[in-house]
């Protein structure tokens, strides 16, 4: 993987897009958030990392205001803790959530039309374009019932309806979750282009797809934030990863059998190691 | 052979008056987790509203009944918004709450409107040809039949266009299936609660002024009368689901006319053994989903 480059081609702006001060979180009474601080830059690919049931979804949630929260969540320099889901959301919050969540009972055409917003941080002809030459797929499938789409192409309608906006960051829920490795990269493609216009939040459990994408991580264990950095620093120490991520960077996954979203297939000898290090079992 | 098509029409057409109030109730509670009790109280008002602006130009005229039926449903739809700004939303995802106080409105209501009308029925000046019958096939079909009938396929035609056609159907659709993901496309869904009721209470409105056509009198139960049947076929529709609630007020209100006539007016015993039955073998309903 090369370097930072290509997400870099803007200047660093000044202050970071999202900042999170102690935030904590509760599900049916479950403190499942415990005093959360970071920042997520203005470019690239924050990465929000983290064994399963840490918190990482959870935290996402809480900034979208989608589970009881307190705590400081600061978009663009303006509180916005107090504010409900759908006012963040069009202060230009792209949301992509865990397991897709597209409407299956409505057409493809219509999950995206629903997404469409107006204003500043709304839906415009060239970010439809750009979701078009994204998507080719999605048009061709417009009239299809999203219900009955393979789980990659529910992926690409998630992630479509975050990118017909134009977002001032994209929280992204665990992408690659129980997709086959070819689809794997076809959504980190899809990452790849959009972390070039916008930055992103992204929780992922494939360090492949990090070591692809992410700049910078912050991991999460127990509810609380235990390290932030450059992301190489972390991929480069498998001590680290193992501390922090609970793997084993050998060939085998720490946990035995290979599961839906370790892409460690086909790939040369050099890269099994780092395929290998991915974060064994399913969601949170 | 004419009563079997003397009991089939007026069963779809009693169907029909289900169906207005089942309609609206399966909107709501598909989209908001509500069952909404005070439903019944729209229809009562609505009935009693709509009669007053029908005297006031003509019991009995054309012009009147047209007068009556729109009032009915647009008070039937103040009612509701009303309801939800009122009561509902300040419980937001309180759904028990919410549940309590659709009660307690119902039980509010009803005592209001003995204490303005009195807790008799009244009767009412029907339009001469609603009062008449029609000759089909042999039997001879009251004309309230017919129009309950055209009133319900109108509304379920009016409402599956706004579901599918409308920026605010698809929202409405969006939200039956996952209310927390449309506010997180930056939706604000609590417009599209009010809207429902609105539309749910127009439907009950309606079916409040064409119920006192079809009973000759309007009373501050009819509301509630009608409303046990609406749960019945809303729940043996499948909650949440329109086409559900259309199949079942249909399946519901024949069975009963059929009961009630050939099996010692046993119809309201048969729905509930129906109900019983389709909640053993089918709980989500004719056309629910599973949850």
């Amino acid at each position: 993987m090369s370097e930072h480059s290509p997400r870099l081609d803007r200047p660093q702006e000044a202050g970071p897009v999202l900042s999170v001060r102690g935030l904590s979180a509760r599900i049916a009474g479950q403190q499942v958030v415990h005093d959360v601080s970071f920042d997520v830059a203005a470019t690239g690919v924050t990465a929000l990392l983290g064994r399963n049931g840490v918190g990482k979804t959870s935290t996402l949630k809480a900034v979208m205001g989608l589970i009881e929260r307190s705590g400081e969540v600061v978009l663009d320099g303006a509180r916005v803790d107090a504010e409900r889901t759908e006012r963040i959301v069009c202060r230009g919050v792209g949301y992509v959530p865990e397991d897709r969540e597209v409407f299956a009972g409505l057409t493809v055409a219509e999950n995206l039309r629903l997404a469409e917003r107006v204003g500043d941080h709304g839906t415009s002809p060239a970010r439809k374009r750009l979701v078009a030459d994204l998507f080719p797929d999605l048009t061709q499938r417009a009239q299809q019932r999203a219900g009955t789409l393979s789980g990659g192409q529910q992926q690409m309608v998630s992630l479509a309806r975050a990118l017909l906006n134009e977002n001032r960051i994209l929280l992204v829920d665990e992408p690659t979750k129980g997709l086959a490795p070819r689809i794997v990269s076809e959504v980190a493609d899809a990452l790849a282009a959009a972390a070039r216009t916008v930055p992103i939040l992204l929780v992922e459990q494939n360090l492949q797809v990090i070591d692809r994408l992410a700049d910078r991580v912050v991991v999460i264990d127990a509810g609380r934030v235990v390290h932030t950095g450059p992301a190489r620093e972390l991929l480069d120490d498998q001590a680290m990863i193992q501390r922090f991520l609970g793997v084993h960077a050998e060939n085998e996954p720490a946990h035995g059998e290979p599961v839906p979203g370790a892409a460690a297939h086909g790939k040369g000898a050099h890269d099994q190691v780092r395929e290998a290090a991915t974060i064994a079992e399913g969601g949170e | 052979m004419s009563t079997l098509i003397l009991l089939l029409v007026t069963g779809v057409g009693l169907g029909g008056l289900y169906f207005l109030v089942a309609s609206g109730l399966s909107l709501i509670y598909g989209l908001m987790g509500v069952l909404n009790f005070a439903h019944g109280s729209f229809l009562t008002l609505g009935a009693f509203a709509g009669l007053a602006a029908a005297g006031a130009v003509g019991a009995g005229t054309w012009g009147g009944l047209l007068l009556g039926l729109l009032v009915g449903a647009l008070t039937g739809a103040a009612a509701a918004a009303l309801t939800e700004l009122g009561l509902i939303r300040p419980l937001y995802n309180r759904h028990i709450e919410q549940v309590l106080v659709t009660v307690g409105l119902s039980l509010a209501t009803v005592a209001l409107f003995e204490g303005i009308w009195g807790p008799n029925p009244r009767n009412i000046t029907g339009n001469a040809w609603l009062s008449d019958t029609t000759e089909l096939l042999g039997a001879r079909i009251p004309n309230t039949a017919f129009l309950n009938i055209l009133a319900a396929a109108l509304v379920l035609g009016g409402i599956v266009a706004f579901l599918r056609y409308t920026r605010y159907g698809l929202i409405i659709r969006a939200g039956v299936e996952n209310r927390s993901m449309v506010t997180a496309l930056g939706i604000d869904v609590r417009k599209a609660f009010t809207l429902v009721f609105a539309v749910g209470g127009a439907a009950a409105g309606l079916g409040g002024v064409l119920a006192a056509q079809s009973l000759n009198y309007v009373s501050p139960h009819m509301g509630a009368s009608l409303l046990i049947f609406a749960f019945i076929v809303t729940v043996i529709g499948g909650m949440g689901s329109l086409t559900g609630a259309a199949v079942a007020s249909v399946v519901v209100a024949v069975l009963q006319q059929l009961a009630n006539s050939y099996l010692n007016n046993s119809g309201d015993l048969i729905v509930v053994l129906l109900l019983a039955l389709v909640l053993l073998v089918r709980p989500s309903g004719l056309m629910g989903r599973t949850a």
